[in-house]
């Protein structure tokens, strides 16, 4: 049965157990290819598009729209034109479930966030993979360590990975020592000195971006690459009714209207997505460090941390949503001649998860010091 | 994030919002945890084992064990909270409502319209409920619908530790008077709860499980048997949208009536008798404010108009079981002019 290959369930953060068949993008019989979009699926958290990752032909659907199943189950088979159906079947009659739950557990190392002090507070830390220049990811406003599902797993297989929580988000300590584009740049310092790190590249989303320049900014002999996914600190420019609703919304109606501008296709907002927001804006602390935050970066719906990304050392990329209504495309299209900009359509302020096998292949090209792509 | 049961939760919850506010005292029958016990002051926590630690801590002034009269806990504390302290008192079992019913329905419901909305009253009364133990008829009701049915109560029935954290802290935190139904069965029940202290909001149902073609409204632990009954229904096909209320008063009627609008069908479980109840004033609710989009009559899960009894095998027949509340599913489903 040689040329046969699954495509199982992926995984897809660390709570995902099991997933739905929203729909399949292509049809059985249909060629396809790295990257080639093959199916919807609706995890716990958001619905994310799932790629191929090998050429053949797409044989056999297994799991129909609607179908729920355990992570690694298979959902459909790809294998040359000329393998007989026969071996097809036998193929699928005698696929087995691989148990990575098990492995882990017998290993003793399931990968779980970890709590470290740095510059005398706690700070929630998920460390995956290792070797390679170290990538450390920065969320943004009112998102967490988990705003990386699709991307840090991806980037782990290749080297280490630090995704952690800014103060005032997620698992680390809520109270904040200062709440501008400086403090949060000190407390990056911090996760570096207390994880040893000498340099790394960083990759920031939003806020998470432009605390990721500042830092590079103030301390550019430790960066050693910069990635700004749809980022603050470019131009005045915001979604003042975002930032106000988000601080304000206590209820679920009022966090999903609010979090539906985050993305290009409302219908990726999932119900548990909603109740993880819910669930962090609930905690103590949470809601005046949010405060304090949209008052020192974004007073009166306007942006009041301005950064130049431009002359810096290291090398820069900008990827953003070209949908995005939080902030505008605009703003990485007016740095285009001095600086790579990719610019992805179909997506808002949330490319690197609405469309997470795009920004995972500009990610990997640019972490390997290859040229990005020509606009 | 760690697993925590109920007794946990509500533990956490007491000791961190005695730590944040020195107001907040603990009273009630044996609340200290065992008193009389040879040489431990802290043997049980309680006899639900939810104070456990709090006299350690807190010390005699702030976690005050009672005689046995119910009428001087609830008086006690309805006169502390309207002068300063924000008491939280333990009725041990909710059927003991009837010693102390003035306290609680026309003392300290009443203040603060009585005094022209000058006056406070945050009192928590943490009382247990429910069947299941042959604990006969006297120890195993499930009254939240009395609570609920008085202006000036607020009254929460949580089915998971995550809420009964947050809902616990939430009602510490509130300035009128809370009562806080915890289900008998319910105490070693775990969930994932945030270390940090949170408070969730009254009047916010949760939604268990999103489905289109029928809406069940459950409490306290029947949330856990209808979900049980929407793993059997999901194998024939039939998405249950499955609402815990959390907070029969306030009471979300948006989520409730939106669901109906939606599927069209609606089914009640309530472990409470059924006449004059939450179940009943739910129907009632959409019956009234969302007829028309109702495709099938509403039917309710509940326990019969009896006394709960003792013998085990008819206490079991009283309870709604998974059974009946996925029978109950699949009429209104299958319900044809």
């Amino acid at each position: 049965m040689t040329g046969i290959a699954a495509i199982t369930m992926p995984k897809w953060g660390l709570t995902m157990t099991e997933g739905k068949i929203l729909g399949w993008l292509k049809e059985p019989g249909a060629a396809i290819g790295p990257g080639d979009e093959l199916l919807e699926i609706e995890t716990s958290k958001i619905t994310n598009v799932m790629e191929a990752g090998e050429s053949g032909v797409l044989r056999r659907i297994v799991a129909a729209e609607g179908a729920t199943l355990p992570v690694g189950a298979l959902i459909a088979v790809v294998a040359p034109a000329d393998v007989p159906e026969s071996e097809i079947d036998a193929f699928v009659a005698g696929f087995e479930i691989a148990a990575p739950a098990e492995d882990e557990a017998a290993a003793g190392a399931a990968p779980a966030p970890r709590e470290i002090q740095a510059g005398g507070r706690r700070l929630r830390v998920l460390e995956l993979g290792e070797g390679g220049t170290p990538v450390v990811l920065i969320h943004g406003f009112g998102a967490d360590l988990n705003t990386w599902m699709f991307t840090q797993p991806v980037l782990a297989e290749r080297r280490r990975t630090i995704a952690f929580d800014l103060p005032g988000h997620g698992g680390s300590d809520k109270a904040l020592a200062g709440a501008d584009a400086g403090a949060f740049a000190a407390v990056v310092g911090d996760l570096f000195d207390a994880l040893g790190l000498e340099r790394a590249c960083l990759v920031g989303h939003s806020l998470g971006g432009a605390v990721a320049l500042a830092f590079a900014r103030a301390r550019p002999q430790r960066v050693a690459g910069l990635v700004l996914i749809a980022a603050a600190g470019l131009g005045p420019e915001i979604d003042g009714a975002f930032i106000d609703g988000f601080v304000a919304a206590q209820r679920r109606r009022e966090a999903q209207e609010v979090l539906r501008r985050l993305v290009h296709d409302p219908q990726l907002v999932s119900r548990a997505m909603v109740e993880d927001v819910l669930r962090y804006k609930r905690l103590d602390g949470v809601g005046p460090a949010l405060e304090a935050i949209a008052a020192a970066w974004f007073p009166g719906g306007r942006q009041a941390v301005a950064l130049d990304p431009a002359g810096l050392a290291m090398p820069v990329l900008l990827i953003w949503g070209r949908e995005d209504r939080i902030v505008p495309a605009a703003h990485a299209e007016a740095l285009a001649g001095r600086l790579p900009v990719a610019i992805l359509d179909g997506a808002g302020h949330l490319p690197h998860m609405e469309k997470s096998g795009e920004v995972n292949r500009l990610l990997a090209r640019f972490l390997d010091g290859a040229p990005p792509p020509s606009q | 994030m760690p697993q925590k049961s109920i007794r946990q939760a509500l533990n956490e919850a007491l000791a961190q919002e005695m730590r944040r506010d020195p107001r907040i005292v603990v009273i009630g029958e044996d609340v200290s945890g065992g008193a009389g016990t040879e040489g431990q002051r802290d043997a049980y926590g309680g006899v639900l084992g939810v104070t456990k630690g709090l006299i350690g801590e807190f010390g005699e002034a702030r976690v005050i064990d009672t005689p046995i009269t119910e009428s001087a806990i609830m008086g006690a504390a309805a006169g502390a909270a309207v002068t300063g302290l924000r008491p939280v008192a333990e009725l041990m079992f909710s059927d003991f409502l009837g010693v102390c019913f003035d306290q609680i329905f026309n003392q300290a419901a009443k203040f603060r319209y009585m005094f022209g909305g000058k006056a406070k009253t945050p009192l928590v009364i943490r009382t247990m409920i429910g069947a299941g133990r042959s604990a006969a008829a006297q120890h195993s009701q499930s009254p939240y619908h009395i609570f609920t049915s008085v202006p000036g109560l607020k009254c929460v029935v949580p089915s998971n530790a995550y809420d009964a954290k947050g809902l616990l802290i939430q009602a510490i935190r509130d300035d009128d008077p809370v009562v806080f139904c915890e289900h008998k069965l319910m105490y070693d029940l775990r969930a994932e709860v945030p270390d940090e202290p949170y408070a969730i909001p009254f009047g916010e149902a949760n939604i268990v499980r999103d489905g289109d073609d029928v809406t069940v409204v459950a409490l306290a632990r029947m949330v856990h048997y209808a979900g049980e009954a929407a793993e059997a229904l999901e194998k024939d096909g039939i998405e249950i949208d499955l609402i815990d209320p959390r907070t029969t008063s306030p009471l979300d009627e948006d989520t409730i009536l939106e669901s109906v609008e939606r599927t069209g069908r609606l089914v009640i479980v309530d472990e409470a008798t059924p006449r004059c109840s939450v179940a009943t004033d739910i129907a009632a609710l959409v019956a009234d404010k969302a007829f028309a989009a109702l495709k099938a009559p509403i039917r309710r899960v509940t326990a019969p108009h009896t006394p709960v009894p003792f013998a085990p095998g008819l206490e079991k027949l009283y309870i709604p079981s998974p059974e009946k509340i996925a029978a109950a599913v699949r009429e209104v489903y299958g319900y044809a002019r």
